[in-house]
């Protein structure tokens, strides 16, 4: 959202940070971001060298299994990893600012007002003792010392109102179990861009909705977007939410990003078995009704012990066409062909081509 | 609000009219007789029988038992060799301690709640303080040692701590006087001096165990979404904890406390006779013993009604705490 056209009542009170955000380079930019957890087990890699970048106005979808490593990203992005437990190395800049190592204090300065989130189950999201209203208008003088307590409530009222919330006013002063499901996420929405955010982050939002309410409100994240010109993270496992919103997706497997790329290049010209994977489990209204679906075998893999080199070879079939390198050596993200599209796979490119063509896209199920 | 507040109390009453009955009942199912207890050698058959006749124990039970009801609604005559005239409530004439139940009440009431209510905010605000602060500095020296002593606290009896208390302060250190009750109103530091121990006794035991419910309760709340979205809001840990997490999590201690306080306040059997104090609760041991039926009757009254108090002041709390109570 850029906060240099449309300031709304009384500016945040911002320490002076140098204008590096305006303008040139992604407003969020990930370097090489790991974040280990020391357990009682052993060490769990949640994240292994991810890097990407979101650029203000566009969307990245951010796809995979549980425990690939997404919501664990995010929240490193967030700085919301307890730093007692977590390990994060890497660079995250916001704006221009390298959060991993900065103090406490000031991420949390950030939170909240740069950098907001948005949770999937709105209704354990929400504090079920303080009414919606109340908490949206804490989220804004959090960040507005001195807005008084009316002028919270203005904009509370506002931000209820152009979430598209009927009687914003009323529902204001109403508890999180009086609203239904779809509304308590719009509510959450608004809490999160109470503060003109830069950047939005969207953790499975949709995915403890009704199919109805989930597409109205992926529609008022878009126009949310356009109108407050905010770079968003969507993270979710439906691939069909990506190919809504998204401009960008990345695809993550065992803490490691497996590809990456516009959303034309990974659903249309998927390179990576896994993602074929992924868009061959789901169903298509365009493609053949009676094609079976395809489950991708075997189970996501223990991020403790993670398989030897490429992560996904217990459950690639292809595995084998490259003598044993797939179990001795990580694949490294390499360019695939098409500009800025990458792929993490030991396949050479044009057997990926091949591959894709006989097995995955003959069946009819990819889009 | 009101429909809720109605059904609770009619629940209450209710509570009330059963327990009534049932200690009536099972103070005839006992197999001794009061008045051979209560009467001096040389009494003779008749002479019993007589005293029988004249306290009401030949009538009829249901007889005696409307009576009794009777007494504490509207008042009732209890004949000249009990006083007289019993003005509502009449709780009945002690044979024993051959003086009106209200009277001894009078007595041993105050002492009780002098000493349960003192102690409860003590071992409220200890127990609960440094559940919560062991929670938020969780595997901590602090957290590790509040751990420890609290298991150890939870673990040990009333009788054992209080007598060790007094070995020391009282009987080696002799800074403080055998404990008894001073009306706070005569004498504050008389009265804080003689109570004191029974405060602390209950009040380490209490605290433990609601230390240990405390961290408990704020660790489970910590790993809540809902503290997660309070943080990313950017809040102030400070604010995360007092105003998002601390609300959750006291609730279910609000309800603990409530019934404790309320169970406490009906007699405190141990502390009493530890400290060799005459509260409502060494009050009623005494009554079973000799066979005191008014006085049984009174103090089991007595301390259901704070049972059934504290339960329906709990339920109105909670429905204050949680707004997915109202009106329920």
């Amino acid at each position: 959202m850029g906060r240099s056209e449309s300031a709304p009542s009384g500016e945040p009170d911002r320490p002076e940070v140098p204008e590096q955000r305006s303008g040139e380079g992604p407003y969020l930019r990930v370097n090489d971001l790991r974040v280990r957890f020391d357990t009682e087990d052993g060490v769990v890699r949640a994240v292994d060298g991810v890097s990407f970048a979101v650029e203000r106005g566009r969307t990245l979808g951010i796809v995979g299994e549980s425990g690939s490593g997404k919501s664990v990203t995010s929240l490193a992005v967030l700085g919301l990893h307890n730093a007692k437990r977590a390990s994060i190395t890497g660079e995250i800049f916001v704006g221009g600012r390298q959060l991993v190592g900065l103090p406490e204090e000031e991420v949390r300065r950030l939170r909240g007002r740069d950098m907001a989130m948005i949770f999937q189950d709105p209704l354990s999201a929400l504090h079920p003792y303080y009414t919606v209203g109340r908490q949206i208008a804490e989220a804004y003088r959090v960040h507005h010392p001195k807005a008084g307590k009316r002028e919270a409530r203005q904009r509370a009222v506002d931000m209820l109102g152009r979430v598209g919330i009927p009687q914003p006013a009323r529902r204001f002063d109403q508890y999180p179990h009086e609203f239904s499901g779809g509304m308590r996420q719009r509510a959450m929405i608004a809490m999160a861009l109470v503060n003109d955010p830069d950047l939005l982050i969207a953790d499975e939002p949709t995915t403890a909705l009704d199919v109805t309410v989930q597409a109205q409100i992926l529609d008022l994240l878009a126009d949310l977007q356009a109108e407050f010109h905010s770079a968003i993270i969507l993270i979710t496992h439906d691939l069909g939410v990506v190919s809504q919103v998204a401009d960008d997706v990345l695809v993550m497997y065992g803490g490691r990003a497996v590809e990456h790329g516009s959303v034309a290049q990974v659903l249309r010209r998927p390179q990576h078995p896994y993602t074929w994977g992924l868009l061959s489990s789901v169903p298509s209204l365009r493609g053949d009704a009676d094609a079976d679906l395809v489950p991708i075998p075997g189970n996501p893999p223990s991020l403790i012990n993670l398989p030897s080199g490429c992560a996904f070879h217990p459950r690639c079939r292809y595995a084998g066409r490259n003598g044993n390198r797939s179990t001795t050596e990580v694949p490294e993200l390499r360019p695939a062909g098409e500009d800025g599209h990458l792929v993490a796979c030991h396949l050479p490119a044009e057997e990926r081509t091949r591959l894709y063509q006989e097995d995955v896209a003959q069946v009819g199920v990819a889009r | 609000m009101m429909r809720f507040l109605l059904k609770r109390v009619l629940l209450a009453v209710s509570v009330l009219f059963a327990v009534s009955v049932v200690s009536f009942l099972m103070f005839f199912a006992l197999p001794r007789d009061p008045v051979t207890g209560m009467c001096p050698k040389n009494c003779n058959a008749e002479r019993l029988e007589r005293v029988r006749t004249e306290l009401g124990l030949n009538d009829p039970r249901t007889e005696q038992y409307a009576n009794y009801m009777k007494g504490i609604f509207v008042g009732r005559d209890l004949g000249s060799a009990q006083g007289g005239k019993c003005e509502a409530p009449c709780l009945g004439y002690s044979y024993v301690n051959s003086e009106a139940v209200s009277d001894t009440f009078a007595r041993v009431l105050p002492v009780t709640l002098n000493i349960v209510i003192p102690a409860a905010v003590l071992w409220l605000a200890l127990g609960v303080g440094l559940g919560m602060i062991s929670a938020l500095r969780r595997g901590s020296l602090l957290d590790r040692v509040s751990i420890g002593l609290t298991l150890t606290f939870a673990s040990l009896q009333l009788y054992f701590v209080g007598a060790v208390l007094l070995l020391i302060f009282v009987y080696t250190l002799k800074i403080l006087p055998t404990p008894r009750y001073t009306p706070l109103v005569d004498n504050p530091v008389e009265w804080a001096r003689g109570l004191v121990l029974a405060w602390v006794t209950l009040a380490l035991l209490f605290s433990a165990i609601y230390a240990r419910l405390s961290r408990a309760q704020m660790l489970e709340t910590l790993s809540e979404d809902f503290v997660r979205t309070a943080r990313a809001k950017g809040m102030p840990k400070r604010q995360v904890y007092g105003r998002h997490a601390l609300r959750a999590a006291i609730t279910p201690i609000v309800t603990i406390a409530g019934l404790d306080v309320g169970g406490a306040l009906g007699g405190t059997v141990i502390t009493e006779t530890t400290f060799g104090i005459q509260g409502l609760g060494r009050t009623a041991v005494e009554a079973v013993r000799q066979g005191d039926l008014p006085t049984i009757m009174a103090t089991v009254l007595i301390s259901a009604l704070f049972v059934v108090v504290a339960n329906v002041v709990v339920d109105l709390l909670y429905a204050f705490i949680d707004p997915r109570v109202r009106l329920g």
